[in-house]
């Protein structure tokens, strides 16, 4: 019998969707049964008081969380989010419910021994209830009480060789795709990249620096699978300089039906022959390739690297060897301003180690920010209220036809006083013997 | 300015705001010592809040830091 009837919870499992609910239900069930004995640190009904809290949300349609507050780990203004409950008599396992946001391993490559011991301190220490991943990529514990959090710092740190991610005005807990560990498309090492970043800026990582969040990502390519174009204000995607590499051989070979095209993927049913013209040429954004008798042309001066074509033939057609990545910034989610997409900055870059190149934009970006941002204030917001050309100012970064989106569109480019010759003051008298007020 | 010049000034703002404010963002110690670069000012914050002075508040997405001990504190956070 649970301790807390749910009936509008109950409801939500009936979807086909697997349900959250039954998730906290079954650990709310090991929890009372404790067959391995674990000596719980908090309350071992915390997931059947969550339950309860959850369903008089329901019913009265009003949160019963208090968000945010002072708790934290020594040293550390981010890693862990305060949360209580303003029902703890009605709920007193959940009268202290803390998030700590744990930082993923590069790439989110785990070993089975590595999320056994995680979730072993997890269960020993909080609710059991996880979160993989948050937005932002990392591991989430959801619902601690403040005597834990010291221990579960110390177990992390000293003993799983792990450390907490970012929250607040920090850097967030940067976050990297499996880049050149598995995938033939990464342009660079994602995860060498990555890794220097959160070593360099831990500072930054660990204790709030900045007037709002910021966020790193790095994708290995513009597949962009962590993302990076849209949910960082700082995004690293690979791409390249050179020809798309092209296996006439394997071009045919996907026309002839040899080969499956996207390596197989939506074969789930029957779509017919492969139509090279209406599944590549015809789809390419900037209409750049074409079909030359048997041979496939590519005009890569036209390519903007959208990856369709390479995606829909990995085994015929292959990104350059001169590679490197774009830097794009100010991508957010709808807080204030509504969703914006990154915009490019940079448009190549090399990735070489130590990356001062790399660096050097970064902090030109963060002294802006720091300088002008106002509070609550992401870089996206920033750009839009000072203008891009600002940006390209403080960066150092000469104006260049890759900025520009489309005639006409984002017009951001001005001359400057100083560029013109004569400036900008005229002498009116003698401008209006021509002109008329 | 020297570093406790610094700190002195941060405690004197906040003591005086102490009736009407607790939580401060960050830009706001800007103002405080405004000779400062704000990477420095925001060392100096980070330091104090290392040696006890100062204390943060964290509602999840933004960060805000105030004089330690001022306004609510976590014993207090499940009381009414």
């Amino acid at each position: 019998m649970a301790k807390h009837a749910t009936p509008l919870l109950d409801q939500l499992e009936s979807g086909p969707w697997p349900s959250w609910v039954s998730d906290i239900k079954q650990e709310a069930e090991t929890r009372a049964k404790n067959v391995k004995g674990i000596d719980y640190q908090i309350p071992v009904d915390v997931c059947e008081d969550l339950l309860g809290l959850m369903e008089l949300t329901y019913v009265q349609k009003r949160t019963h969380w208090k968000h945010g507050g002072i708790v934290g780990v020594f040293g550390y203004g981010g890693g862990v989010i305060g949360r209580y409950c303003d029902q703890p008599q009605q709920f007193p396992g959940v009268a202290h419910f803390h998030t700590v946001r744990v930082s993923q391993p590069g790439g989110k490559y785990y070993s089975t021994k590595y999320l056994k011991d995680i979730c072993t301190l997890w269960e020993l220490r909080g609710s059991g209830l996880t979160n993989m991943h948050g937005s932002t990529g990392d591991i989430i514990f959801i619902g601690t009480t403040t005597p834990q959090l010291e221990e579960i710092f110390f177990e992390l740190t000293h003993n799983l060789n792990q450390d907490l991610g970012g929250s607040g005005s920090n850097l967030r807990t940067p976050s990297d795709c499996i880049g050149s560990s598995r995938c033939e498309y990464a342009c660079y090492d994602t995860q060498a990249l990555c890794y220097a970043m959160t070593m360099d800026y831990q500072d930054e990582l660990h204790r709030p620096a900045f007037p709002y969040k910021f966020k790193f990502k790095f994708d290995g390519c513009p597949n962009c699978c962590v993302a990076s174009i849209a949910r960082s204000d700082m995004s690293f995607i690979g791409t390249w300089k050179d020809d798309i590499r092209i296996d006439q051989k394997a071009v045919q070979a996907y026309i002839g039906g040899e080969l499956k095209p996207n390596a197989g993927a939506h074969s789930g049913r029957d779509w017919g022959k492969f139509d090279i013209a209406k599944e590549v040429l015809n789809l390419c954004p900037t209409k750049c390739m074409r079909m030359d008798g048997a041979k496939l042309v590519i005009d890569n001066r036209e390519c903007t690297r959208c990856m369709h074509c390479i995606n829909a033939m990995p085994r015929a057609l292959r990104i350059g060897k001169d590679t490197g990545l774009s830097i794009l910034v100010g991508a957010k989610a709808p807080i204030l301003d509504g969703a914006q997409m990154g915009s490019l900055l940079v448009p190549f870059i090399k990735v070489e180690e130590p990356y001062d190149e790399i660096k050097a934009v970064i902090e030109g970006v963060w002294d802006w920010w720091m300088e002008e941002g106002k509070n609550r204030e992401r870089l996206g917001e920033l750009i839009k209220r000072q203008g891009f050309q600002k940006l390209l100012e403080v960066t150092n970064i000469e104006a260049m036809p890759q900025h520009v989106q489309e005639p006409r569109h984002n017009p951001y480019i001005f001359w400057r006083e100083d560029e013109v010759e004569g400036g900008f003051e005229r002498e009116i008298t003698e401008f209006r013997k021509y002109h008329q007020r | 300015m020297d570093k406790e010049a610094g700190k002195t000034a941060i405690v004197e703002y906040l003591t005086k705001k102490a009736k009407s404010k607790s939580k401060f963002y960050l830009k706001d110690f800007y103002e405080v010592i405004p000779e400062e670069k704000p990477r420095d000012v925001k060392n100096l914050v980070n330091e104090m809040v290392r040696d006890g002075t100062l204390e943060y508040w964290s509602s999840g997405s933004t960060t805000m830091i105030g004089l330690k001990g001022t306004g609510k504190q976590a014993a207090a956070e499940d009381e009414a």
